[in-house]
């Protein structure tokens, strides 16, 4: 579904990412993780080209990202995206946060994205929302309403870059909860995130990230099992007795 | 030097109705335009093409650094020119204002869109929205919202600034008021009456703009 192989990004004359490389199947869960500035934020947004890269290619359902030919809108319809802090459009009402892209990208009609949207909400739990403004929902549930917004699209793999670092820590159970589901439910996925729990619960493998390079690639068994490189085993040491 | 005489102002009303309603349309129309033709402005400020965006910003600094009564005599001198035909103290008047407060709009504008966070940006493009697309439906919207308070503000002074027309003769609230004074003899009632209608309209304004910068404060 996603291949990556030898990516690398500099901004001026600092490299970001170094030839990295992986490959995430149809209905795999893999987390990413490591040291803040390694590169983790970054190698998700080159994925559905938010951010260009300089060498190396990524292909998502066999387009190629970095062509100049590919359609990107288009690409990035197809490919759900939650962000750390949730990033709802302020000035609309829930159901047009989750109605706009529908109507404007997939030219849906707008009883049609309406509808669907209002499914959505309801699956995760916050259609009695759907005409309050995102200011006016707690956290957890804008993110919620967040992966609402990308699954409306109908993606065929979804993005999450530190979906719950940015709430407190009684919210994150609830945004865990729909992402597990999604996971249990064959979504492919790519999570940025230092939740282990999720990850032991649901990843079928993990990428460590330091200074930019993949540093280990292993299945989420093993890796919290026996993590291979001592970066990774510092920094597992770290984040689980903190 | 006699008493004041303020019964003058009864007859002179209709006068000063019209010279007001030309003022109001003069604000609401270089408003209206002012704010379309400044938002294009800033876009073209923000754009990567570097032609666009240092002409744009040539046109923007030059209004800005030169005074208005020099900028409406010079429209009322060179539009004619342009265009073949005379026109109007009134039109060119409209013309020249708009112009004019755009490059002010444009200023205000601009620091819209860069209020605007990055990541609405990156959320719209996530979903497939365009650069276009991101632009008219997320990032427009919440400019104009988090600047209301400043164009209101703008505006306003806009409003008062209309009167400096008078040097181009067009028949404005301040030269209405003008002309009745002349005629009547009672120069000073007439610009006092004329003062008091600036200062209601103007303080009215400004007491909306602060009710509505509280809303938006409480919003965000
Ligand atoms: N726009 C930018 N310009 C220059 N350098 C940048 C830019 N964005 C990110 N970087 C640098 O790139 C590196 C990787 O950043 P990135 O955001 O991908 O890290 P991350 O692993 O997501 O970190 P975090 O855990 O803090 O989110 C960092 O060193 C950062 O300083
Ligand atoms: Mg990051």
């Amino acid at each position: 579904m996603i291949e990556i192989r030898d990516l690398s990004k500099a901004y001026g004359g600092t490299p970001v990412l170094k030839a990295c490389s992986t490959t995430v199947a149809k209905g795999e869960v893999v987390v990413v993780c490591g040291p803040s500035g390694s590169g983790k934020s970054t190698l998700i947004k080159c994925v559905n080209g938010l951010e260009p890269f300089q060498h190396g290619s990524i292909t998502v359902d066999g387009v190629s990202v970095g062509d100049p030919k590919t359609d990107l809108p288009r690409l990035r319809a197809r490919v759900g995206m939650v962000f750390q802090h949730f990033e709802l459009f302020p000035h609309m009402s829930v159901r047009k946060n989750l109605a706009l892209a529908q109507i404007r990208v997939l030219g849906r009609e707008a009883d049609e994205a309406d509808a669907r949207g209002l499914r959505l909400l309801d699956r995760v739990g916050l259609v009695a929302h759907a005409d309050k403004h995102p200011a006016q929902l707690s956290g957890g549930q804008q993110q919620r309403v967040a992966i609402a917004r990308a699954l409306a699209m109908d993606p065929v793999c979804m993005l999450f870059d530190e979906p719950t670092s940015a709430l407190d820590p009684e919210m994150i159970g609830e945004v865990l909860d729909v992402m597990v589901e999604l996971a249990r439910e064959g979504m492919t996925m790519m999570v940025v995130t230092h939740e282990m729990g999720f990850a032991r619960q649901v990843a079928h493998r993990v990428i460590f990230m330091d200074h930019g390079e993949i540093v280990e690639d292993a299945p989420a068994a093993q890796f919290f099992a026996a993590p291979a490189s001592e970066r990774a085993q510092g920094f597992l040491a770290r984040i689980l007795h903190h | 030097m006699g008493e004041f005489d303020f019964s003058v102002w009864g007859p002179s009303l209709p006068f000063i109705r019209d010279g007001l309603l030309f003022t109001l349309r003069l604000t609401l129309i270089a408003m209206s335009g002012g704010i379309v033709i400044g938002t294009l402005l800033a876009l073209a400020r923000l754009s990567p093409v570097k032609p666009l965006s240092l002409v744009a910003g040539a046109y923007v600094d030059t209004m800005r650094s030169i005074p208005l009564v020099m900028v409406i005599l010079w429209f009322f001198l060179v539009i004619p020119f342009l265009t073949g035909t005379p026109v109007g103290a009134e039109t060119s008047a409209i013309i020249t204002f708009t112009a004019f407060e755009a490059a002010f709009y444009c200023e205000i504008m601009r620091s819209g869109i860069q209020s605007v966070p990055r990541g609405q940006v990156w959320a719209a493009q996530a979903l497939g929205l365009t650069q276009t697309q991101a632009m008219v439906h997320v990032v427009l919207p919440q400019a104009l919202r988090n600047m209301l308070p400043v164009l209101l503000t703008q505006t306003i002074v806009l409003f008062q600034d209309t009167s400096l027309v008078y040097a181009i003769g067009a028949k404005d609230l301040l030269k209405a008021a003008d002309v009745v004074g002349k005629n009547y003899n009672r120069p000073v009632e007439m610009i006092v009456l004329s003062a008091l209608i600036y200062f209601a309209i103007c303080f009215s304004l400004s007491l909306a703009v602060r009710q509505l910068q509280k809303r938006v404060a409480i919003v965000r």
